[in-house]
């Protein structure tokens, strides 16, 4: 089950990396948005592993993606954050019993997952752009990006999570 | 001690996101005001290779239009070599010649963030360095950035730290060609002063200033202009000949004279 876990993870993570950039890196649509699906590697780490190697495979994949899309460290910073977020926005979205054993998402409501989603979709982006741009005196700027941006995001990472969704969990 | 120790070991997860964090956000920020950094950019071996490959399969789907361009160009030349007015025939002498060119693929492309590179695939093996021009048939696109053996990255005009010399064509006026990142077909041309006439629709190049770029490529035309705040020179909207959304094959243009220019100038500034 050990092995199980990081053999899915790392096929993962080599997918979601390819997809970003091959696929969702070129898209452009109406000259400014690239949905960012790799978020989704966040959304669907296993809840009860070692804490440490979340983050540490959160930050390598933003890393990795930075490296083939020239952003310096943009999108490593911004998943790392989320990733390190996490266990609050759960336990947010889910209510105090995501901690117990028996949690799955597969008792969870539509709606949470959603609220969940979209919650990490956000932050992401709030932080993502508002590296990106580092000033404040484009604020109206980087919200019009984190609302397009996000939207498209979104409504892409809920087909894939329901494309690719997994019996077990 | 013992104490400190417990409270690292209980924390170690909100050390470790600060570390990771830290790192992050120094190269952000330092990637702001200097070039980009050495070790970490898409020039390198494994994203230049996942590029070229995935370049390999949808470069196809433009080889006609892509053919098109070229054979334009071609034309052009040729009618430019046939209306050359002197007697003899082009000296191909390699002491004469200033520039160099060296094809080159554009195996990716960014325009939707502030900061766009392109990547090729030439590197050092194939003779380029940093600081060389990039064009294709119609226009500018860029300035190398970084290098590796394969591969080069290419710092996009569509940059905010992009500033490139221009100038209005057949006339000495030049100013700075910067991006405002609002709109891929347009960048900005800054430092005209009030006394110029302008028009719209005229024609933008290269100016002679740089060292980087032969004189007189093509830029863009005036779509708009208006005076600035100060009232003292003119914002003019410059509408690309380039489609930066759609940029294939390149040139990477060398100058054989701008280490000399550079030599040059940095003892100017010492004496001064």
């Amino acid at each position: 089950m050990f092995n199980n876990s990081i053999i899915i993870n790392s096929i993962r993570f080599i997918l979601l990396v390819l997809g970003q950039v091959l696929v969702f890196n070129q898209m452009n649509f109406m000259g400014l948005i690239n949905p960012m699906i790799y978020i989704l590697f966040v959304y669907w780490y296993p809840l009860r592993e070692n804490i440490a190697i979340f983050l540490l495979s959160s930050f390598l994949l933003g890393f990795t993606i930075d490296l083939f899309s020239d952003t310096m460290a943009l999108h490593s910073a911004a998943i790392l954050t989320i990733a390190f977020a996490r266990p609050v926005l759960m336990r947010f979205c889910f209510g105090a019993n995501f901690e117990f054993q028996g949690f799955t998402f597969k008792n969870t409501t539509q709606l949470q997952r959603m609220t969940f989603l979209g919650l990490l979709i956000g932050f992401h982006h709030l932080i993502f752009f508002s590296l990106e741009l580092l000033s404040f005196s484009h604020f109206l700027l980087i919200l019009k990006k984190v609302f397009m941006t996000g939207i498209a995001t979104f409504l892409i990472c809920l087909l894939l999570s329901s494309l690719f969704a997994r019996e077990t969990e | 001690m013992q104490r400190i120790i417990n409270f690292i070991l209980s924390n170690r997860n909100v050390f470790l996101y600060t570390f990771l964090l830290l790192i992050s956000l120094i190269l952000t920020i330092r990637s702001h005001s200097y070039h980009q950094s050495k070790a970490f950019n898409s020039s390198k071996w494994l994203t230049g290779t996942v590029y070229e490959t995935s370049n390999g399969i949808t470069s196809y789907f433009n080889l006609k239009k892509e053919n098109n361009s070229l054979v334009e160009e071609n034309k052009r030349l040729r009618e430019q070599i046939f209306n050359i007015k002197t007697n003899s025939s082009i000296e191909l002498d390699s002491s004469t010649i200033d520039f160099e060119v060296i094809t080159a693929k554009i195996t990716k492309n960014s325009f939707a963030s502030p900061r766009n590179y392109l990547t090729i695939d030439k590197g050092t093996k194939h003779g380029i360095k940093q600081d060389m021009g990039v064009i294709t048939t119609k226009g500018i696109v860029g300035i190398v950035d970084n290098t590796s053996t394969k591969f080069s990255t290419v710092q996009s005009i569509l940059n905010t730290k992009s500033n490139i010399n221009a100038k209005i064509k057949n006339t000495d006026y030049f100013g700075s060609l910067v991006w405002d990142t609002n709109n891929y077909n347009t960048v900005q041309l800054a430092d005209i002063p009030r006394l110029v006439p302008l028009k719209i629709g005229d024609t933008i190049v290269t100016g002679a200033m740089s060292s980087i770029f032969p004189e007189n490529i093509p830029i863009g035309f005036i779509k708009e202009f208006n005076l600035n705040d100060a009232q003292s020179s003119y914002n003019i909207n410059i509408q690309l000949f380039n489609d930066m959304a759609n940029v294939k094959n390149s040139y990477v243009i060398s100058n054989k004279n701008r280490e000399e220019i550079i030599e040059l100038e940095a003892k100017t500034n010492n004496v001064q």
